[in-house]
């Protein structure tokens, strides 16, 4: 029991962490950092992306849900 | 004081065959959760796949897609982590068991998308060459055909209805500033395409009421669907379908937790003096999302007007001396109220400052400035269909073929524990009781629902023991009881039912 409750101390704790990390203000290194890393997936973006971007919009249909 | 926000998010996940023109979306949707039946269990101590014949992987051996014939026994099945995973409206719905935080909805969220991956590459193994189910956590086709993402809160019987829908309204038009999942262009029948290149939100194109029962025609911005799966003189359920489906862990940990503190204010009258009614909500959601400055002013009852952050903003504020007055326990006992409105303070700052600050942490601010990026170094138009090729990809689950998990935005969760929440139920509601029932004793479980379990021991007639509370079942009341019980019946009797 006491195990468990030091478990999910550590857990919460990190989310907290974690969260305020996330939102963490903007500094021009952060800016700089993020600029880089969606360079790179714009490198190489269209490798990944389906063949015929044309195609499979048109063919990508749903029946309606919820 | 408000009742524990025991919550829970269910999704529709949108459902094509690549390699096949026209295929059945409720026969592929059935493939698709059988081959994850049959993953899990083999042929072995469950009978699923000998009630759906039609339905079976071999099917796939023909050329073409399996006809329609093969829909008419829907699969519907449990999971030992308490989760429902079945066919709903032509897609594959995994719900989510009911948890006792907003942290650990998200867990039990993410995990629904392992399920989804798990079951498409097993179907894939029975698919001919060239062949792929494939699933995308959105929430439209483009084509003005939506599926929802819902989200589900315990509330008060107490609390009447008006009063919710009067104080909850201005909340949920302005919330997706914070939390929309982003689209390239607009549905809405009464908007010319090229008004508007990308929103906030999925869904705003498609709500046309402020209250009622429907959830696929004439969608309202609140629900009224009242059945609670829980005691209905003491619970309500308030079932959410205005949102839209995350893929940033953060923007859905705090859709819910922003949701749920609001709700315990409602519970609590903590907003009675506060009232932000907007004049005309449907109208105002659209300009919401259709607002990428977020400066755009919104007309309130009172004649004011304020702008969806300033609204957030007021609601946020009211939070703060909410959690000073009466605690934010009903969040759940690990701190999640805490966090969540730390997060929700940041957000709305960075979002004031600078959205593109959190373009690595929201969903809507990370689609945006990748489809915006590609855009410029391709100088293409906003109609043109890589864009909207790119929107539909970065909901792609499967790990080579998602934008938005290559895009590397934050996490708050640890890989482990959504790994866990695949088959292990959450402790801290009767999902735990449905969880390792079916763990356990799943041959024996004739039929499983949110509120009740019915065992089938052979020579005695069904047995059903009721769950009509979500607090009730947890691993601290049933946990011994399921370690003390070598079979099904040492278990009923100790339950005494």
């Amino acid at each position: 029991m006491a195990e468990r409750e030091l478990k999910k101390k550590t857990t919460s704790q990190r989310t907290e962490d974690e969260v305020v990390d996330a939102t963490a203000p903007s500094s021009s290194e952060k800016s700089e950092k993020l600029k880089a890393e969606l360079d790179d997936l714009l490198d190489e973006i269209d490798e990944v992306l389906e063949d015929n971007a044309e195609e499979f919009v048109r063919n990508y249909v749903q029946k309606g849900g919820q | 004081m408000a009742v524990a926000k025991v919550c829970g998010i269910e999704t529709e996940y949108g459902i094509t065959v690549h390699g096949v023109r026209d295929a059945n979306p409720i026969t592929a949707s059935s493939i698709l959760i059988n081959a994850y039946i049959n993953e899990l269990h083999g042929n072995v101590g469950w009978d699923f796949v000998d009630e759906t014949p039609g339905n079976d992987a071999r099917g796939f051996a023909r050329e073409s897609f399996p006809p329609s014939e093969v829909e008419s026994h829907l699969v519907n099945t449990v999971l030992t982590n308490g989760a429902r995973y079945y066919v709903d409206h032509a897609h594959p719905e995994y719900s989510s068991p009911e948890c006792i935080s907003p942290r650990e909805a998200v867990i039990y969220d993410k995990a629904g998308e392992e399920v989804l991956r798990t079951s498409m590459s097993a179907a894939l193994r029975s698919m001919p060459l060239g062949q792929e189910i494939v699933v995308y956590k959105n929430n439209s086709d483009r084509k003005g055909n939506s599926y929802g993402c819902h989200e589900n809160y315990l509330l008060d019987r107490a609390l009447p209805f008006g009063k919710l829908v009067k104080f909850i309204t201005p909340f949920f038009v302005t919330r997706q500033v914070m939390v929309g999942a982003g689209k390239v262009g607009t549905e809405s029948p009464q908007v010319p395409r090229g008004q508007v290149p990308f929103q906030l939100s999925q869904r705003a194109d498609f709500f046309e009421e402020e209250v009622g029962l429907e959830t696929t025609l004439k969608r309202p911005i609140v629900n009224t669907r009242d059945e609670p799966h829980a005691d209905a003189s003491r619970y309500r359920r308030l079932h959410v379908i205005l949102g839209d489906a995350n893929m940033s862990e953060v923007s859905s940990y705090l859709k819910v937790g922003t949701t749920a503190i609001v709700l315990s204010m409602i519970e609590d009258g903590f907003m009675d003096d506060l009232d932000l009614s907007l004049s005309d909500p449907v109208s105002s959601l659209r300009q919401v999302s259709y607002d990428l400055s977020l400066k755009r002013q919104l007309r309130l009852k009172s004649g004011k007007r304020m702008t969806a952050l300033e609204i957030q903003r007021a609601v946020f504020e009211r939070a703060e001396a909410y959690r000073d007055s009466h605690g934010l326990g009903s969040l759940g006992p690990e701190g999640d109220g805490e966090s969540v409105l730390t997060l929700w303070g940041k957000v709305l700052d960075a979002l004031d400052t600078d959205p593109m600050q959190l373009s690595d942490t929201l969903d809507w601010v990370a689609k945006y400035r990748l489809v915006s990026g590609y855009r410029d170094r391709n100088g293409l138009d906003w109609d043109d269909s890589k864009l909207a090729a790119i929107d539909l990809q970065y909901h792609d689950i499967r790990p080579t073929k998602s934008l938005f998990y290559r895009l590397g935005v934050r996490t708050i969760l640890g890989e482990e524990e959504v790994k866990a929440a695949v088959t292990q139920p959450p402790a801290n509601t009767r999902a735990y009781f449905r969880g390792k029932c079916l763990e356990r004793f799943g041959d024996y479980i004739a039929a499983a629902n949110w509120d009740s379990m019915i065992f089938d021991l052979g020579s005695d007639p069904l047995r059903r023991v009721p769950m009509m509370d979500p607090l009730k079942g947890t691993r601290d009341h049933v946990g011994k009881l399921f370690d003390e019980s070598a079979n099904p019946a040492q278990l009923l009797d100790s339950l005494g039912s």
